[in-house]
C-alpha cells in the first residue's frame, strides 16, 4: 500500500452529518444557494442544449482523460521535457506539505513579502496561503469570490465561485469593513461592489512581482499552459509579474493541443453555463522576459489512481456541474463537506485523496439520485463510486450497529423456518406505538433509524399466517 | 527535489501496475465546421453586450475611425503591425497611460462562440499587456479570418505559443450568480467584422 502522511487538513472536516445540521439551520444560506445553483442550472442547461454533439464530446473528454491516466507516467515525462526545453523550471511534490514548502521557497528566494494569485484549487488544496503567511508572505487573491473570502476570513464554499454562500448585503458590509481606501457609502450593487475590487486590485497588479497560478490543463507534447478565467485577474497575474509559478495536479494533463478542441467546449458551457467563458490564457515556456516555474503536485493522485473503480475520478476539470446540480449541495452548501472539493465531486475526490479511512463520512453525503452522473461533461460515474466508497468504509471501520443488524438479518432470511419464526417474534413490536399506530422513538442503537424517521407499527398478523389460512 | 520526482514517478507505475490499455478516442462530434457564418458571429458577440460593426474591406479605416470617435478617443495605441489603413499614424499613440484604448487585428475568431482569438507573438496584435490594461479595445476581423466552431480555431492555432482568447468584455458573476461586465480586462470590447 502507497505510504500517506496525515491528511491534508483542506481536504477533511468535521464528520458530515454533524456540519449539515448546521447549515441547514442557516436560513440566509440556504436562500443564496438555492438562488445561485437555479441561476446557474438553468444557464447550463441552455447552452448545453444549443450543441447538437454534446454527447460526443462527452465521450471524448472522458477518453482523452482515461487515455491520459493510462499512461500518466510517459505524459508526465513528455511535459516536463517539454517545459524544460522552454526555459521553464519543473519541481515535484509528494504531498500538500511539499507542494507548500516548494513554492514557498521559490518565493522568498526572490525577496518579495507578497504575491498576486489567480484563483487556484490546487493551491487552496496544499494549503498556500497559510504556509507563504508563515513565512512572512501575503498572498493577496485577485479573483473577486476569493477575494471575498479572503477579506471574511472566511472558507470557500463553491468550486467556481467560492463566495456563493454570500449575498450582495453581506460583501457590502465586508467590504465597507476591510478593503482598503473604499467608499464608505459603498451601495450592493453587483456592478459597483466589482468596481471596488478593480480598483483595489489594480494597484496590487501593477507593484507585486510574483504571481502563483494553477492551471485548468497542461498540454504534454508542447509544454503549452491554459488557465481559463472570467474576469481578466488571471491575465494580470499572468502577464504583468516578473515571476510566475504554476501549481499543477498530475491528473492535469492533456496529451495533445488538439485535445483542446474537446475540453475548451466541455468547461465553460458546464461551469458558468456560457458558451464561451470571458477569457483563456495559453503560454508554453517563460513569455516576455519572465521567469517560470511549474510545480506538479501528487497529494493523493496516485492513490487514487491505483484503484481502478475510483480513479476516473481523476478525470474531473473542476467545472461545478455536479455540486449546482446536487440536491445535498443545494441545501447544506459547501462547507458542510470540510474538504475544498464540495459536492459530489468532493465526496468522490476527498476521500481518495486523503485515504477513506481518514474521510469516513463523505461518500454518505448523497441521496444516490445520480444527477451529478448527468451533468458531468467527462462522464464521472459519481453515484456507483459513492457506492463503491461507502463499501471501502465500511471494509475499513468496526462493525457498526447496522452491519450487525444486517448480519443477523442474513442469518435468519437463510432458512425459511426461521424467518418465520423472527416474523411472528416481531409482532411484540405491538406493544410500542400504540397510540399513534406508529414507533416514534426507539433506544440506542434503534434510535438511529429513528431519530430521523417513524417506524410503522408492526401488524397483528403476519402475511405468511394470513396466507396458510386462506 | 530529485527524490519526489522520482516517487511520484514510482507511485503512478505502482498504481498502474496491471496497465489498463489506453482506450481509443472516438472523435465523432464536428470536426471542421469551415468558414465560420458572419451574423451568427456578430450576434454572438453582441450577446456578451461587445459592440460590432460590419463594414467592407474599403470601409475599415473610416469604421474604425467612426468607432473611436464615438468613444470620444482622439488618440489610439496599436499593435505595431497594424496597418496605416486602419489606424492613420495622425491617431496613433505610444503611451499607453494617456492613450484610452487599443487597436489590434486578430488571428482567428469563432462564429458558433464569438471569440477572438490573438497570437501575442503576431507583430499586429501586440504583447499581451497591450490588450490588457486599457478600458478599451477595439478589434478588426476579417471574413477569412472567422470559422465555425471551436476545433476549427483550435486547428489554426497549432504551434501559436502565447494566446489570449477573448469572448466579450471582462466579466463576473461572483455575487449572486448576476453577470457584471468589466472588472480588470477591458471593459468595453468593440469588433470592426470586414465582409
Amino acid at each position: 500500500m502507497t505510504f500517506l502522511g496525515m491528511p491534508s487538513r483542506n481536504l477533511v472536516g468535521e464528520p458530515f452529518p454533524r456540519a449539515a445540521r448546521a447549515a441547514l439551520g442557516n436560513a440566509q444560506l440556504r436562500r443564496n444557494l438555492a438562488k445561485a445553483t437555479g441561476t446557474i442550472r438553468a444557464k447550463r442547461a441552455s447552452v448545453v442544449a444549443e450543441v447538437p454533439d454534446w454527447a460526443g464530446l462527452r465521450a471524448a473528454g472522458a477518453a482523452i482523460k482515461d487515455a491520459v491516466l493510462a499512461d500518466l507516467d510517459t505524459h508526465l515525462l513528455r511535459l516536463e521535457e517539454a517545459l524544460t526545453a522552454r526555459g521553464t523550471t519543473v519541481h515535484w511534490a509528494r504531498d500538500a506539505e511539499e507542494a507548500a514548502r516548494v513554492v514557498t521557497e521559490l518565493v522568498t528566494a526572490t525577496g518579495t513579502t507578497e504575491v498576486i494569485k489567480v484563483k487556484s484549487m490546487a493551491t487552496a488544496e496544499i494549503g498556500l496561503n497559510d504556509a507563504l503567511a508563515a513565512a512572512g508572505v501575503r498572498a493577496v487573491e485577485t479573483d473577486l469570490a476569493e477575494l471575498i473570502v479572503q477579506l471574511g476570513d472566511d472558507r470557500p464554499s463553491h468550486i467556481l465561485v467560492p463566495a456563493i454562500h454570500r449575498g450582495r448585503a453581506e460583501i457590502r458590509d465586508l467590504f465597507r469593513r476591510e478593503m482598503p481606501g473604499v467608499d464608505p457609502d459603498l451601495p450592493d450593487d453587483p456592478a459597483a461592489l466589482a468596481e471596488a475590487a478593480r480598483r483595489y486590485l489594480r494597484h496590487k497588479f501593477t507593484t507585486v512581482d510574483v504571481a502563483i497560478s494553477g492551471a485548468n490543463f497542461a498540454v504534454a507534447d508542447s509544454g503549452a499552459l491554459v488557465v481559463v478565467e472570467s474576469e481578466g485577474n488571471g491575465r494580470m497575474c499572468l502577464t504583468l509579474p516578473r515571476t510566475l509559478i504554476s501549481v499543477v495536479g498530475i491528473e492535469k494533463l492533456v496529451p495533445t493541443w488538439q485535445d483542446l478542441e474537446v475540453f475548451l467546449q466541455l468547461l465553460p458551457r458546464s461551469s458558468t453555463g456560457e458558451r464561451m467563458n470571458p477569457y483563456t490564457s495559453v503560454w508554453t515556456g517563460p513569455t516576455e522576459g519572465q521567469t517560470s516555474h511549474v510545480v506538479l503536485v501528487d497529494n493523493g493522485r496516485t492513490a487514487t489512481l491505483a484503484d481502478p473503480r475510483g480513479r476516473a475520478a481523476l478525470r474531473c476539470i473542476r467545472c461545478s456541474a455536479c455540486l449546482n446540480s446536487c440536491p445535498v449541495y443545494e441545501r447544506t452548501g459547501g462547507h458542510a463537506y470540510g474538504s475544498v472539493y464540495p459536492g459530489p465531486i468532493g465526496a468522490v475526490l476527498s476521500p481518495q485523496l486523503t485515504g477513506v479511512r481518514h474521510n469516513k463520512t463523505l461518500p454518505f453525503a448523497s441521496s444516490l439520485c445520480g444527477v451529478c452522473y448527468d451533468v458531468c461533461p467527462v462522464a464521472i460515474d459519481i453515484p456507483s463510486m459513492l457506492v463503491h466508497l461507502r463499501g471501502e468504509v465500511a471494509r475499513t471501520t468496526a462493525p457498526n450497529a447496522e452491519s450487525a443488524a444486517m448480519r443477523a438479518l442474513a442469518w435468519a432470511m437463510s432458512d425459511s423456518r426461521r424467518w418465520a419464526r423472527a416474523l411472528r417474534a416481531g409482532r411484540l413490536g405491538r406493544a410500542l406505538g400504540r397510540r399513534r399506530d406508529r414507533i416514534g422513538r426507539l433506544p440506542p442503537p434503534l434510535s438511529a433509524w429513528t431519530d430521523a424517521r417513524d417506524l410503522p407499527r408492526p401488524p397483528r398478523q403476519t402475511f405468511r399466517d394470513w396466507w396458510e389460512t386462506r | 527535489m530529485s527524490t519526489a520526482r522520482a516517487e511520484v514517478l514510482r507511485r503512478v507505475r505502482a498504481a498502474l501496475a496491471h496497465r489498463p490499455p489506453a482506450p481509443d478516442v472516438p472523435r465523432d462530434y464536428r470536426r471542421s465546421g469551415g468558414p465560420g457564418d458572419l451574423d451568427l458571429f456578430a450576434d454572438r458577440l453582441r450577446d456578451y453586450r461587445a459592440r460590432v460593426r460590419l463594414t467592407t474591406p474599403d470601409e475599415v479605416t473610416a469604421a474604425v475611425v467612426a468607432a473611436l470617435r464615438e468613444r470620444g478617443l482622439r488618440q489610439v495605441v496599436a499593435a505595431p503591425g497594424v496597418p496605416a489603413a486602419w489606424v492613420p499614424d495622425d491617431i496613433r499613440s505610444d503611451d499607453h497611460h494617456t492613450a484610452g484604448g487599443v487597436v489590434t487585428a486578430c488571428h482567428v475568431a469563432i462564429a458558433e462562440t464569438g471569440t477572438i482569438v490573438l497570437d501575442h507573438d503576431a507583430r499586429d496584435q501586440g504583447a499581451r499587456a497591450l490588450t490588457l490594461l486599457p478600458d478599451y479595445h477595439l478589434v478588426v476581423v476579417r471574413r477569412e479570418q472567422v470559422v465555425a466552431g471551436v476545433p476549427d480555431a483550435v486547428a489554426a492555432l497549432a504551434g501559436v505559443r502565447t494566446q489570449t482568447w477573448v469572448s466579450g468584455p471582462s466579466a463576473t458573476s461572483d455575487i449572486e450568480l448576476e453577470r457584471v461586465e468589466g472588472v480588470h480586462g477591458p471593459r468595453t470590447l468593440e469588433v470592426v467584422v470586414v465582409r
